[in-house]
């Protein structure tokens, strides 16, 4: 079995898929069963969990609620254009060290010195490596990996596969407790087959009408159940329609606290027409909406 | 059916080699960790087991139509007519009572009740499914020893559960005169009863394979992804699928080539500025001088085929090129059928993608004679009304399939556009295979111009990728 190739022990964290749905939702994340089953693979399995899908539906989120379910630490890089090793990795503190070596000058030989500036005191660990150190149960979060450049996956590898990370001054640092790692991408690019091989896939997609509606409800909880049966019913309509940008969970929400700020209490042809541009960003696409829709 | 040969693993491996063969990819790293997602689940949570799969054996998102219609395949949700709660209503004497069936669908219809719906959906099958029965003493008594042939056409025939939308649409109203909310549930219903016959679809599929095996009905039925689909041969929901391709695609092209200008940074050593360099260290040339390229403003001109034949092709690449307009600091859009018209105006950024092109068919002045493409005659009206549209910084682009209907293909007008531009470029959405049959002039072109088989949208990707300028 591929699950302990690197030999890190890991406690897996939760018991079924079940527990997982109970445990999420006890933090307030609604998972489908796509989502429990994958993350319960991802903690029993030891793998790390690559989740791809549009903006909004919560892939970030989702991380966040598994380090809150565990009661572990959620260590996060957000990755962008150009992010390198001494941003996602480690980074020697050179000012100190030149101070360090400043104040041993004249009584020090340098050989001691040498090996004193390149100690752990002198080490700034960056996301990667602080994951991999903590002895508390971790969620590593690599946010919007597309984001960041080809070079970066190969550092990744080394970290995902092995769970460790090589100083060359210092020695190879092997992780003593494996944290429960998310990568996220919203695919801008594809990223690189040896990074997908060792990753355990989720596409996380617009949920399906009943979740949608326990997710407005958990997070507008003082909104009429009627109202937000129309609502979703009304998004998932839109989703259906050819969009630049189809409107996401986040924006039936924020569309569900507009009607509610406004004090209509139903969705009918005014209230649409007034709130509509809450959940449809592009003007050619709310001209769109309304023109399907017999709004005009 | 029989138990495959060598139990559970053997059937995932069975499974996985049907997945090779429709183009996902698979490799033995992943059937291992399958293997171990099997070992880790519960396999009688079949949705659990399903995602899991998924989860280990697929890498992008676009696989997974193909996955869901061979997950079925191989791992049924039942085995003949299965049980469920949902039950066909039967007359007294042994037919099936439609008008009871068409009330219970209502029903369900109305309430979206997505599980009883499938029940129904295997329950109607087995009714009603069978060809050559006319719809009653189906089931399990009925015809032994004969195989029994399952058609999804016969149920929807009889069912039609379109032709139940008005009555749904009313009583979910209840006198509303809402046309929003109307409209919205109307498109409501309408996906549901979609839903419905998919349901049939499959279950007929699901039927079929027990009768005649999974491979020969996994051959037929399993989608195509979208990138496979080729152009010329797409329906229209295939073609609406495509054109939501369009966008992530333009981005990630966008993205290589904003890398491929990056590394185009590190050129060649400029050994004239470097030794301009050197005189300040004494003639030791201390710091080098690199080339630097300057940013090319390439000129796009695209001239499009635009007539029936090849419309699924034309239409996707247009939209692709208003989506790449950004890279690019001049396009100008010719579309032809007999003479060629300008249509650039039309594809002003922020316009709707899906009415550009039946704006560009309505408004434009395409045809003369018969509304049969003729390239020879669309080549020499751009040349006479629009000389200047071709110069030495512009890129030109040919779509089409090169059928000129037995017309003069006018080789020398294209010879000069393509002497007068910097790259000149044929994409044809034929098979290779079929370039130059019939009225089809390609192989002539083809000796003037590079020509690109693009059958999908892969292919065209692969094109477009390596004719970006850097």
């Amino acid at each position: 079995m591929s699950t302990d190739q690197s030999g890190v022990p890991q406690s897996p964290q939760f018991g079924s898929v079940e527990d997982v749905t109970e445990r999420l939702a006890g933090v307030g994340y609604l998972a489908s069963t796509a989502c429990a089953t994958t993350v319960y693979l991802a903690d029993r399995l030891g793998k790390p969990l690559l989740v791809e899908g549009p903006a909004g539906v919560g892939k970030t989120e989702l991380a966040k609620a598994v380090a809150a379910a565990t009661n572990s630490g959620l260590v996060r890089l957000q990755c962008y254009e150009g992010i390198d090793e001494a941003r996602a990795l480690y980074e020697w503190n050179h000012a100190k060290q030149l101070l360090r070596i400043t104040a041993g000058q004249g009584h020090e030989d340098w050989d001691a010195t040498r090996d004193d500036v390149f100690s752990e005191e002198f080490l700034l660990p960056r996301p990667l490596l602080t994951a991999i150190r903590r002895t508390e149960p971790t969620v590593l979060l690599v946010d919007e990996m597309d984001k960041a450049d080809v070079e970066v996956e190969g550092l990744l590898l080394e970290v995902l596969s092995d769970f460790q990370v090589s100083v060359p001054e210092m020695g190879t640092i092997t992780a003593k407790r494996r944290p429960f790692v998310v990568l996220t991408s919203n695919s801008t690019r594809e990223l690189s087959e040896a990074l997908k091989r060792r990753c355990l896939f989720l596409h996380l997609d617009f949920p399906d009408a009943d979740l949608e509606r326990r997710i407005v409800l958990s997070r507008v909880p003082e909104l009429p159940e009627k109202l937000c049966d129309s609502l979703v019913r009304t998004v998932r309509v839109l989703r259906g329609l050819e969009l630049r940008k189809a409107p996401s969970v986040a924006e039936t929400i924020d569309w569900a606290r507009t009607l509610l700020a406004l004090g209509l209490d139903t969705l009918d042809d005014d209230a649409a027409r007034a709130t509509l541009g809450v959940v449809l960003k592009h003007h050619s696409d709310a001209q769109r909406a309304a023109a399907e829709l017999r709004l005009n | 059916m029989k138990p495959p040969p060598h139990g559970l693993p053997g059937h995932l491996i069975d499974f996985v080699g049907a997945l090779r063969k429709h183009q996902v990819p698979v490799g033995p790293g992943e059937s291992v960790d399958a293997a171990a997602v099997m070992s880790v689940l519960d396999l009688m949570q079949r949705d659990q087991f399903k995602e899991g799969l998924a989860a280990a054996l697929l890498r992008r998102s676009g696989q997974r139509a193909v996955f869901d219609t061979l997950f079925d395949l191989y791992f049924p949700i039942a085995i003949g007519r299965g049980s469920g709660e949902v039950e066909v209503p039967w007359t007294e004497d042994g037919q099936v009572d439609l008008d009871a069936l068409r009330d219970l669908l209502a029903d369900l219809l109305r309430d979206g009740d997505d599980d009883a719906l499938r029940e129904l959906a295997r329950a109607v099958v087995d009714a009603l499914g069978q060809a050559g029965s006319q719809g009653g003493g189906g089931g399990a008594g009925g015809k032994q020893g004969q195989q029994p042939n399952w058609s999804a056409y016969q149920v929807l025939r009889q069912v039609s559960p379109e032709t139940l939308l008005a009555r749904i649409l009313k009583d979910l109203m209840d006198g509303n005169q809402d046309s929003f909310a109307e409209e919205v549930a109307r498109r409501e219903i309408r996906q549901r009863i979609a839903d419905f016959r998919r349901m049939v679809t499959e279950e007929v599929r699901r039927r079929t394979a027990e009768v005649r095996g999974k491979d020969p009905v996994a051959r037929t039925a399993v989608p195509k992804q979208a990138e496979q689909v080729e152009f010329l041969s797409a329906y229209a929901e295939q073609l609406t699928q495509l054109r939501k391709t369009v966008h992530p695609l333009a981005r990630r092209l966008a993205s290589r080539l904003a890398v491929r200008r990056k590394h185009a940074k590190r050129g060649q050593m400029d050994l004239r500025r470097t030794l301009r360099r050197s005189m300040s260290t004494g003639g030791v040339p201390m710091r080098p001088a690199y080339k630097t390229r300057r940013p090319g403003r390439p000129e796009l001109v695209v001239f499009c085929d635009v007539s029936g034949s090849v419309a699924g092709f034309s239409h996707f690449t247009l939209l692709l090129v208003q989506a790449l307009r950004e890279q690019f600091s001049k396009v100008r859009v010719f579309a032809f059928v007999e003479r060629a018209d300008e249509v650039t105006h039309l594809f002003a950024p922020g316009n709707d993608l899906a009415t550009v092109m039946s704006r560009v068919l309505r408004e434009a002045e395409l045809v003369t004679f018969d509304g049969h493409s003729d390239y020879g005659g669309a080549l020499a009206s751009m040349v006479e009304h629009w000389p200047d549209a071709v110069g030495p910084r512009s890129s030109l682009l040919i779509l089409g399939d090169a059928r000129t209907n037995y017309r003069d293909p006018n080789l020398a007008v294209l010879r000069r556009l393509a002497g007068q531009a910097r790259h000149t470029h044929f994409l044809n959405p034929e098979p290779r295979n079929q370039w130059g049959t019939g009225d089809s002039a390609a192989l002539r072109y083809a000796d003037l111009v590079p020509m690109h088989e693009c059958r999908t949208v892969a292919q065209l990707a692969n094109v477009v990728e390596s004719l970006l300028p850097v």
